[in-house]
């Protein structure tokens, strides 16, 4: 199943947030997207997953326009974890993860057995199957995010999009999510802070600036300290291992810069 | 999990709630200023309905069958259909304050209710029940509209209905004073606060199919609800077409709340209690949860009902004033139950 985007273009209260934005995603393939806050990250997330309609440009899901789809049969096909969806309900650990099992069940088709054992496996999968039975209020960030992931494991969808999947997770939680993710049997597109993160479990990235795609490629191509230095305004050291990976040293600016300078703020 | 149990522990459970349904639809019948026993009025339904031509009293068959089961089924719809917008709305606009009461869709119903009664709009050709769903959906779009203005937090929609409450009520306040003689205005300020007194059976015929229509809609639609427990987008990513859904059901909850509003006068608390009240007791999935809050509703309503009529003997509160008197207490107490909820 093929995910590609062409052309996109998207604003909000006047201001642009994307402009021509295309990508295509590869089967199989862990894309990551990175990019400073309010780059568009979000947005292309959202545009990419059905969400929303781009204003201008198309996506395309296996060859056919996303708005052809049915919202049922994409959620078949896409499953999307956005940032810290919240509720107030008093719903079980389990029960949210059940919700990902929607697309597959019509208005009078029953819940089977085969329907418990693929939610079972994802609570399983994000180590949280001995928290089943709590209540999502009593559950921290962290676990809250794996649950949120174990609902669109039980989707079942074959294309994964997700949105700064590791925020409010510990280190280790952090690296076994990602690792989850890459050793599923999916096309996965995730939003990504950590540029560390990215390049281990990257197969492409694509770097985003002020509403584009201003690079896409390996991590070990893309992430140079110069293309580094002009999107995020930091300065680092790129170590290479030699098999293709690499890793990101970030150097603490020099104490009294001779310009400060201002990062745009929050706006994803 | 509870909602998806084998089909025998369903039709089991389905069962059971009818027969509840049931035995309280008799005793709402039974009890009143003379008390009737449940047996006459049993027989009294197998006279009617088949003819079973058992001796009984044709003056306690009268009052049972004229007047009292007429009411008790009215009640139960009410109840039912008031108790189903009221989940209806809590889990699309994911507020926990949101009932028709609130949020205005009663005042609009009323108003639309009494610009067709008084002051004729429609020329005749608008029922009283099509004004107060005109009027119902003119007040929902109103207060939605100014809650999105308002910039869509959870206290927006809650301040937006306040607003909207007050505007239409004003605005029904107005007509019937301006243009309805004072023995209009009495009547019609009495039904305004929630009055069963004049049902009869046409008005089942009216009433029973919209709470039953209203019922199966939303049954239909239990796992989309589900699906908004974390929000529109969620749900979208979830397969759900977000716009049709939210359609159809503000406009099966408007027409419920507009139906029963032109029968029984606006009431309030019901939208806003049973839905929480079948919560601790099933939970939070749709699929049980929208059955127990319509039949919770219903025998709310039914013994409200009842104690209107017996409460002070000789006279006849309005039941409007009997849910309130009930549900703001307990409404209360499930507040502070979950103060995480708000």
């Amino acid at each position: 199943m093929t995910l590609s985007a062409n052309g996109l273009f998207w604003s909000a209260g006047g201001t642009t947030i994307l402009s021509d934005v295309s990508l295509d995603v590869r089967p199989g393939e862990f894309l990551g997207i990175i990019g400073p806050n309010g780059s568009g990250k979000t947005s292309l997330m959202a545009l990419i997953a059905g969400i929303r309609r781009p204003q201008r440009g198309d996506v395309l899901l296996g060859g056919k326009p996303l708005q052809a789809h049915g919202r049922r049969e994409i959620a078949q096909r896409i499953a999307f974890v956005e940032q810290q969806a919240e509720t107030t309900e008093r719903i079980t650990a389990r029960q949210a993860v059940e919700l990902g099992r929607t697309p597959h069940l019509g208005a009078l088709t029953p819940w089977s057995k085969a329907d418990d054992a693929i939610v079972d496996r994802a609570l399983e999968e994000v180590d949280m199957a001995h928290f089943a039975d709590r209540l999502w209020h009593t559950l921290s960030g962290g676990e809250r995010q794996r649950l949120h992931i174990a609902r669109a494991l039980a989707q079942q969808s074959p294309i994964l999009l997700l949105d700064e999947p590791t925020n409010h997770l510990d280190i280790g939680h952090q690296i076994g999510l990602l690792q989850l993710v890459r050793e599923q049997d999916l096309t996965v597109v995730a939003a990504l802070h950590d540029l560390n993160h990215a390049a281990m479990f990257c197969d492409r990235i694509a770097v985003m600036q002020g509403g584009r795609i201003v690079a896409l490629g390996t991590p070990a191509k893309v992430l140079e300290p110069q293309r580094l230095h002009d999107v995020f305004g930091v300065t680092v050291d790129v170590e290479r291992d030699g098999a293709g990976g690499c890793f990101i040293r970030y150097r603490r600016p020099d104490p009294r810069p001779p310009r400060l300078k201002l990062v745009a703020g929050e706006g994803n | 999990m509870i909602a998806e149990r084998p089909l025998l522990f369903r039709t089991g459970a389905a069962f059971a709630a009818l027969v509840l349904l049931v035995v309280a639809l008799g005793v709402g019948a039974a009890v009143g200023e003379t008390a009737i026993p449940l047996d006459i009025v049993a027989k009294t339904v197998a006279n009617r309905l088949w003819q079973a031509g058992h001796a009984i009293e044709p003056i306690d068959e009268g009052i049972i069958w004229n007047y009292r089961l007429s009411r008790a089924v009215v009640a139960a719809c009410c109840g039912s259909a008031l108790a189903l917008c009221g989940v209806i709305l809590q889990s699309l606009l994911r507020n926990a304050l949101a009932d028709p009461y609130i949020l205005g869709i009663s005042a609009g119903a009323s108003t639309g209710a009494v610009s067709v009664a008084i002051l004729g709009i429609g020329a005749g050709a608008l029922t009283l029940p099509a004004g107060a769903f005109l009027g119902a959906l003119v007040a929902f779009g109103l207060v939605s509209a100014l809650a999105v203005r308002a910039g869509r937090g959870t206290g927006a929609i809650i301040l937006a209905g306040i607003a909207g409450s007050q505007l239409f009520n004003a605005l029904t306040s107005f007509i019937v004073t301006k243009a309805a003689s004072a023995e209009q205005a009495r009547g019609i300020m009495f039904w305004l606060l929630g009055n069963l007194s004049g049902v009869r059976w046409p008005d089942v015929w009216l009433a029973l199919p919209v709470a039953i229509l209203g019922l199966l809609v939303c049954l239909w639609h239990a796992r989309a609800l589900d699906a908004f427990t974390f929000g529109t987008e969620s749900a979208a990513s979830l397969g759900i077409p977000v716009r049709r859904v939210y359609i159809v059901l503000i406009a099966i909850s408007a027409l419920m709340t507009a139906t029963m509003v032109s029968i029984v006068g606006s009431i309030g608390f019901v939208g806003l209690v049973i839905p929480h009240a079948a919560r601790m007791v099933v939970g939070v999935r749709h699929g049980l949860l929208l059955p127990a809050s319509a039949l919770i509703g219903a025998i709310f309503m039914i013994a409200a009902d009842v104690l209107s009529r017996v409460i002070i003997p000789g006279q006849v509160l309005p039941i409007g004033v009997i849910t309130a008197l009930f549900g703001a207490p307990a409404f209360a107490l499930i507040l502070s139950q979950r103060r995480s909820a708000l």
